[in-house]
């Protein structure tokens, strides 16, 4: 298939899910979502997840130690122990355990470990009988479906839905309708399997390396019926789950069901160190005291079975470690505006769902399983809040996006875009990204032959060209490129601030500042002179945001040296720097750490402000707030932009603006669904537009409309009409 | 600040437990009340509580499996979430616990600890040296996984938790 096929097909899947599975996962992964919120407003989330990563990163430095100490625990147990080196290698094992017992049944609790392995496929053809008992499971298991989250696999389906599938497949002597007669019907079902079975399967969220004891975190009690009913019990878990110590399991302990549901604690957190002491129950001798049916643990025989499929290649590997630390809570699924409008069965691979399964399927699957999505990903931060071990999902999922570009072909029209675009990348990147990796040469392009350029743009052949070649969606308006950039404004104009003024700074023009959206720019320079700064907008090149956003990170990685270098004799001379654009601020505070020596690093992070932060540090310390423009009790709606939320300073637009008299309403939306150049690719413009009607819906009745970001602007222009940032509200000279 | 005792007591409440506080002299009949029939129990282990003789301790699996109520005693509590700690013993705590539609579980005031930190203080040795297993339980069992919130599915629908003061405050 070729590129536009390609994205025709996506476009497609897509879009088929929108109407289909989006509604119940919307509701699902929302209710989670602010679930979560909840159950960390009065906890500190963010000390106790920096223990809980320090203890990941510890184990996993250590693992080749830990998987001997785990294994000495457990045979001292009386269980044991089998290191698999890949699926085939632990089916055959398990095939075998099954093979040893006599066995024919087994009964399952919740294990992404074995998604991934395909175990019951394996067991399956090996003629043994698998039962999910998690209800979820059970779901996917009777619909013949993969899991569309990490932790709710079913959550794709209604109550209506379930009761179809199982009215349908099971033939109940009464039709079963509610979510009650759906739980007792399986209740009834799998607890008949559970009791016939001979052995039972768990996975683990955990395993303590100095007892030998797996943590399962669970509500419905079917992990633990499985692991003590049958007399063998076989946990399957990644190498990656195990802990030092009883100890460390304190911290996942409290957090876990925070961060996966919103509960403050699971109703069932097992500490089970098998083989248990509990008498096993023999159903086939209904009438033998179960005391009486075994000794305990003498009759029972447990494996644990720990696999690698990979995860030591992770373990080795710089950028995709991290991975290992995740506990596979969904946070990052529900956090995410995009997950919670298709779902894991568009943002997933083979066996994981969400953020963080770009970094699995590339880890055990390998790059074309996280190619599926990868791209679902927009960067915009807001799982890297939610995470309960602080991995940095988005920097993953641009790694991963970088190897897959450096794994492309070349294309046809290579040709087309390779003159216009002086990046980095190898030949055969995909033109889509390196169109939008490469704007700020487009910008400089556009805005020196505009208006012509934007009238060109946007003639039928211009866009029907563009969409072939690099998928720009012709249902989106394109930006208009001014020729009258803010730079252009600044120098042709006399300061209103003495240069020696106290305070001096530098407004960086991002891209879009200065081509585009120069209004902003323009009041952000006229608030901060009111306010007694010193301002100048000097050429300082682009910031590297572009091509990082797809995947371009050598590109991305000159950038920021480039604006390092500009930016170096400005910071040392005392002058700070601000930033309109919150992607760009939030690139110089976060990603720069990335592309960046540390000492360069802490310079620019150390000296950048977004612009509200900056004017509300000024009136702090003692500037007149009166200069401003005063809202006088106006309404105001404001989005504020997804990574400015991530480290945490919309807060300051919204003081900024109450105090100056403005009533604020801001919306709860994790992110506006345009994200840069997402909503511009015809493959995903369908789902961007989703995405931002959920947002534009809180802002029905809004009075106006302000947003901080270039990209949520536009979303909101083409969803609600014109749409300012918050600093133009502010502007002393606005009309 | 209020009690441990009653923190345990509200959080019970909030994970939709049932709570019944007695003392010593009171416990056969909060037990009474607190139980249906038929009911299978694990023994308490304790001097001073016992159990009726129409509750069956040791139970077969027909009973287990037939059992309206189950009672046992607990590891240890915590007073934050409302949660008992139920132990794997030779005795069947765990299964007795579990398989029963109503798990009715006994806990000495002494035995519950204020908060999570305090639990890892007594699981600490239970499973690094003694190699124990413990189910930390907070109300009934449940799932989403229907398209709405219910209780009741593998495990019990129904927790209900006698506390058993160690001196009577009054009279």
């Amino acid at each position: 298939m070729n590129r536009s096929d390609d994205r025709q097909a996506k476009a497609a899947h897509i879009r088929h899910l929108l109407s289909t599975e989006s509604e119940t996962i919307h509701e699902n992964t929302g209710h989670m979502n602010s679930e979560r919120y909840r159950a960390i407003e009065n906890f500190d989330y963010d000390a106790l997840r920096d223990e809980a990563r320090a203890i990941k990163e510890d184990a996993i430095a250590r693992l080749p130690e830990l998987i001997d100490r785990v294994t000495e625990s457990v045979e001292e147990n009386g269980g044991t122990v089998y290191v698999a080196d890949d699926a085939e290698d632990a089916n055959s094992y398990v095939e075998q355990v099954m093979a040893d017992r006599d066995a024919e049944t087994l009964v399952k609790s919740k294990s992404m470990t074995t998604e991934e392995l395909d175990l019951n496929e394996h067991l399956g053809e090996a003629g043994y009988d698998v039962f999910e008992t998690d209800l979820g499971e059970f779901v996917i298991q009777v619909a013949e479906e993969a899991p569309s989250h990490i932790v709710g696999p079913g959550l794709h389906k209604s109550s209506e839905e379930i009761a179809e599938l199982f009215n349908a497949r099971f033939e109940p002597d009464e039709e079963l309708a509610t979510a009650q007669d759906l739980t007792r019907f399986a209740r009834d079902y799998l607890g008949e399997r559970i009791r016939e079975a001979d052995v039972g399967m768990t996975g683990a969220n955990f395993v303590v390396a100095e007892s030998g004891t797996i943590a399962l975190v669970t509500n419905e009690g079917n992990a633990r019926k499985c692991a003590v009913t049958p007399d063998t019990h076989v946990a399957v878990a990644g190498v990656e789950k195990i802990v030092p110590t009883v100890a460390d399991l304190q911290p996942f302990s409290q957090i876990i069901a925070k961060a996966a549901t919103g509960q403050d604690v699971p109703q069932y957190f097992s500490l089970l160190t098998p083989p248990v002491d509990s008498p096993t129950l023999d159903f086939d001798e209904p009438d033998v005291p179960i005391t009486a049916q075994s000794g305990g643990s003498d009759d029972r025989d447990f494996h644990l079975v720990l696999v690698d499929n990979g995860r030591f290649a992770m373990r080795e590997d710089d950028e995709l470690r991290e991975t290992l630390y995740c506990i596979r809570c969904g946070a990052c699924a529900n956090s995410c505006s995009n997950f919670q409008h298709v779902g894991g069965h568009a943002f997933g691979g083979e066996t994981y769902t969400g953020g963080i399964a770009t970094g699995w399927e590339a880890g055990v699957h390998g790059l074309d399983s996280a190619d599926e999505s990868n791209d679902l990903c927009t960067g915009c931060t807001r799982c890297v809040d939610a995470c309960p071990v602080n991995i940095d999902i988005p920097w993953i999922n641009t790694v991963v996006r970088d190897r897959l570009n450096r794994d492309e072909m070349p294309s046809e029209f290579d040709f087309l875009v390779e003159g216009l675009t002086p990046d980095e990348e190898p030949g055969g990147l995909d033109p889509q990204k390196r169109l939008f990796g490469n704007v700020d040469t487009l910008a400089k392009l556009g805005s020196a032959t505009a208006p012509v350029s934007n009238w060109l743009a946007g003639t039928r052949p211009a866009r029907l060209l563009m969409e072939r070649v690099a998928g720009v969606d012709p249902r989106r308006d394109l930006p208009a490129f001014r020729r009258d950039t803010l730079r252009k404004w600044a120098a042709d104009r006399e300061p209103a601030t003495p240069a020696d003024a106290d305070r001096e700074v530098l407004l960086y023009p991002d891209l879009y500042t200065n081509y585009v959206q120069v209004e902003r720019g323009k009041a952000a320079v006229r608030v901060l002179e009111s306010l007694g700064c010193a301002v100048q907008v000097p050429d300082i090149p682009a910031s590297g945001r572009a091509p990082l956003s797809q995947g371009m990170v050598s590109t991305a990685r000159q950038q920021a040296e480039a604006v390092s270098e500009s930016l170096a004799p400005h910071l040392d001379a005392g002058r700070d720097v601000v930033v309109v654009e919150p992607s760009d601020a939030a690139l110089f505070r976060r990603e720069y750490e990335r592309l960046l020596p540390e000492s360069e690093f802490d310079r620019i992070a150390g000296g950048t402000y977004e612009i509200l932060e900056y004017v509300y540090g000024v009136l702090e310390n003692g500037a007149d707030a009166d200069a401003l423009a005063a809202g006088d009790g106006q309404s105001v709606s404001y989005h504020s932009h997804c990574q400015q939320r991530t480290m945490d300073l919309a807060v300051y637009t919204e003081a900024v603006l109450s105090d100056r008299g403005f009533a604020v309403q801001t919306s709860d939306q994790e992110c506006c669904g345009m994200a840069g150049s997402f909503g511009y690719k015809s493959q995903y413009y369908e789902l961007s537009v989703s995405v931002g009607r959920e947002l534009a819906d809180q802002f029905a009745d809004a009075e106006r409309v302000v947003a901080s970001g270039t990209s949520c602007m536009e979303q909101l222009d083409d969803l609600l009409g014109p749409t300012r940032h918050p600093v133009e509200l502010l502007d002393p000279a606005a009309e | 600040m209020a009690t441990s005792l009653t923190r345990f007591e509200d959080a019970l409440v909030d994970h939709d437990c049932e709570v019944t506080r007695t003392t010593v002299d009171g416990f056969d009949g909060a037990l009474a009340a607190a139980l249906r029939e038929p009911a299978v129990g694990a023994s308490l282990g304790d001097p001073e509580l016992s159990l009726p003789a129409d509750v069956q301790t040791v139970p077969t699996p027909a009973q287990l499996q037939a059992a309206a109520s189950g009672v046992t005693p607990v590891a240890f509590a915590v007073a934050d979430h409302g949660t008992v700690a139920i132990p794997s013993t030779a005795s069947g705590v765990e299964p007795v616990s579990l398989y029963s539609d109503r798990h009715v579980a006994v806990v000495r005031e002494e035995q519950v600890v204020p908060d999570t930190g305090a639990a890892f203080d007594e699981l600490g040795p239970a499973l690094a040296e003694d190699r124990g297993s413990v189910v930390m339980a907070t109300g009934p069992s449940a799932t989403g996984d229907m398209g709405a919130l219910v209780q009741g599915v593998h495990g019990p629908s129904e927790v209900h938790v006698i506390v058993v003061e160690s001196e009577v405050s009054e009279p």
